[in-house]
């Protein structure tokens, strides 16, 4: 029952395993429902859906396969609060296309338009003007209208054409190559534990209490010391905009990972490379800006910087004043880029492009120097290699 | 069966009772999300009062340990008893402090468990408890016991998405998220707490919360519990319709709008 209502969500990357629909069975074994369509959505969505982001997806999926009974309104269907429209919306839509879509309902011809909208957006973008998605919102975390906004991405990035795509691939599962990806890459920052004690002493500290009792001739003196906990502290600085839209997907996914994994993240953006200011809401990036140097002051040098960019630009932007692509920089990029690591001395940089092309681009050469060779490429090996060197404070030589 | 719809004091919608219903019928723990305010901790107390079942609260905060919500084994006491040669020290089930889930488990009927604000522990902390909401038991090392519960709680857990939960604890629970009430619900709520209001003074305050609420840059978006906050504040401050007609005109400021948004970025941008 309902076998083939599971399978099409696990196709459409809802991430159900045979628990869940093990679950949706005995409930319908108990009877809870007077048998109408609005009970069994909402039953079914309990128990389905185990994360707010699905919930849209999940609304759409269940939209098309129960299409053509009558009892569930379409407005009950695309039940999508407004905030997440919102955050995914942002990116490609407008409020009124987004009212748009909505009032469209059903799936088909939501896929259509957004492909229509994404077509014109690549007009719009070779015409020179920015991506919609580059120039405004932050990338990270959010996925786009529906999972399958992040195939967009990656495939426009490798083929440089937004649309072929839209006709076979939109509806590949993508989810759950992700979510492995995640999870490994969960698993490989996993190993940037550093385990002190600090703070309310609660364990009983054996061996001191029985020297102390002993010393006390035998009366009872406790010995308490805190109990032992990860106290890794994390800075991620990322690369936003320009060429690292190319790398959006792959970004995003190290951000939640390490968002999962550590307590006492801190992050910040840049563009191309370091300079005088950072700031933390891309969209608001000229209103809020932080200056680099509070960040120095701000954080403390237990921090294990991480750097996230591609490091391709222009050499001037690296080595000359005023060479900023942007703004008017009075000191060179790598002046700001040396103070960083002589302030923070665990450093690592992680770099979305793949390694064997790292040579074709000169700034990457210059950044992995200044970097003393703790550049390393955004993959898992990349990653492991990379939390390895974060515990080893940089000395002055270059590792590699 | 056992069935909850709500309370006198508090407007379940229909997709809130059907999900609670399911994890009451399967015995499963219910992870509630949603926006803050919107009556997440409050769902737990109402299902107590509306099923006649005494509740057990175990409020999380980022020093809570999975163990604790099991059992505590007082070591340093039973070593200061033994000194002092207390007889108390030969059973070693003195010394175990029993947690909100022991006690849940041994009650001698169906309880309501509230597991309070999860993502507030550390990341290890949902992991830890896997077996225990699974399988509704653990085992006392201490004493070699084995704590089954004699009636499976019905378990409420929330999240205020402070941290992601890891997917093995999602299998184990059902989910709902409480969206921010429709207008129609919301002025049920309302009516459930103050039911003798002037009906034009409802209509212009929610007109008015309502036009805040949509102020697109806000951070924190008022939500149901700083609505009613805020209708108190106008009643103890007599404030009339005509004065909040006043206030859409533009003619005066928000009055109490220190009720509604909590920080000076908000405040800001309404002025």
């Amino acid at each position: 029952m309902f076998l083939d209502f599971f399978l099409f969500l696990k196709e459409k990357g809802i991430p159900v395993t045979l628990r869940e629909y093990l679950d949706l069975l005995a409930a319908l074994d108990k009877n809870l429902l007077e048998y109408n369509v609005d009970d069994f959505y909402f039953l079914s969505r309990t128990v389905l859906v185990k994360n707010e982001e699905h919930l849209d997806t999940y609304d759409q999926i269940f939209g098309v396969y129960f299409k053509g009974i009558e009892q569930i309104q379409s407005s009950e269907l695309l039940n999508i609060p407004d905030e997440w429209l919102r955050k995914n919306g942002e990116r490609l839509f407008s409020r009124e296309e987004l009212e748009n879509i909505k009032s469209q309902g059903d799936l088909e011809s939501l896929l259509d338009r957004m492909a229509e909208l994404l077509k014109e957006q690549k007009e719009r973008h070779q015409g020179g003007n920015k991506w919609i998605g580059t120039g405004g919102t932050s990338p990270f975390g959010a996925y786009g209208y529906n999972p399958e906004g992040v195939r967009i991405g990656q495939d426009k990035s490798r083929h440089r054409k937004a649309v072929k795509v839209w006709d076979k691939r939109g509806f590949k599962d993508l989810s759950q190559d992700e979510e492995l990806e995640t999870r490994n890459m969960k698993m490989a920052l996993r190993k940037l534990r550093i385990l002190s004690r600090e703070g309310r002493t609660e364990e009983i500290d054996l061996n001191k209490t029985i020297k102390s009792t002993a010393k006390n001739s035998g009366m009872l003196e406790v010995e308490m010391v805190p109990s032992k906990k990860n106290v890794v502290k994390v800075l991620l600085l990322f690369d936003i905009g320009g060429s690292m839209d190319d790398h959006i997907a792959l970004c995003s996914q190290l951000f939640s990972a390490a968002k999962y994994e550590f307590k006492h993240l801190e992050f910040f953006y840049f563009h191309n490379c370091l300079y005088e200011n950072v700031w933390k809401q891309n969209e608001r990036r000229w209103e809020e800006k932080t200056p680099t140097e509070s960040v120095f002051n701000t954080f403390n040098d237990d921090y294990r910087v991480v750097f996230v960019g591609d490091a391709s630009m222009s050499p001037y932007e690296i080595f000359s004043p005023q060479g900023s692509v942007e703004h008017y920089n009075e000191e060179p990029g790598q002046v700001w880029l040396q103070r960083m690591i002589e302030h923070f001395p665990y450093f690592v940089w992680l770099n979305p492009v793949p390694k064997t092309e790292w040579k074709y681009t000169q700034s990457i050469g210059m950044i992995q120097k200044i970097m003393k060779g703790r550049m390393f490429p955004l993959t898992i090996k990349g990653i492991e290699k990379a939390v390895g060197i974060l515990k080893k404070k940089d000395k002055g030589t270059p590792v590699v | 069966m056992i069935k909850f719809q709500g309370t006198a004091d508090y407007i379940a919608s229909h997709d809130l009772s059907v999900a609670v219903n399911a994890a009451i019928a399967l015995e499963k723990p219910l992870l509630i999300k949603g926006e803050p305010g919107t009556g997440k901790t409050l769902l737990a107390h109402e299902i107590a009062k509306a099923l006649n079942k005494p509740l057990y609260t175990w409020h999380i905060k980022s020093t809570t340990t999975a163990q604790q919500g099991l059992y505590e084994y007082d070591a340093v006491s039973r070593l200061r008893d033994s000194q002092l040669g207390n007889d108390k020290v030969d059973n070693i089930a003195n010394y175990i402090n029993k947690g909100k889930l022991w006690q849940a488990f041994e009650a001698d009927e169906k309880v309501i468990l509230l597991i309070d604000e999860i993502d507030k522990a550390d990341i290890e902390f949902p992991n830890d408890l896997l077996l225990e909401l699974d399988k509704m038991q653990f085992f006392c090392y201490e004493t070699g016991e084995e704590i089954i519960a004699k009636h499976r709680p019905i378990i409420i857990i929330t999240s205020n998405n402070e941290k992601e939960l890891p997917d093995a604890f999602l299998r184990r629970c059902f989910f709902h998220y409480i969206s921010f009430p429709d207008r129609e619900t919301l002025k049920e709520i309302v009516a459930v707490h103050y039911p003798n209001l002037e009906k034009q003074l409802v209509e212009n305050a929610m007109q008015l919360f309502y036009a805040i609420r949509n102020q697109r840059n806000i951070k924190k978006k008022p939500s149901t519990s700083e609505l009613i906050d805020w209708i108190k504040l106008l009643l103890v401050g007599k404030i009339n319709a005509q004065e909040l007609d006043d206030v859409m005109e533009g003619k005066r400021e928000t009055p109490f709008l220190g009720a509604l948004l909590k920080n000076e970025h908000d405040k800001a941008i309404l002025r």
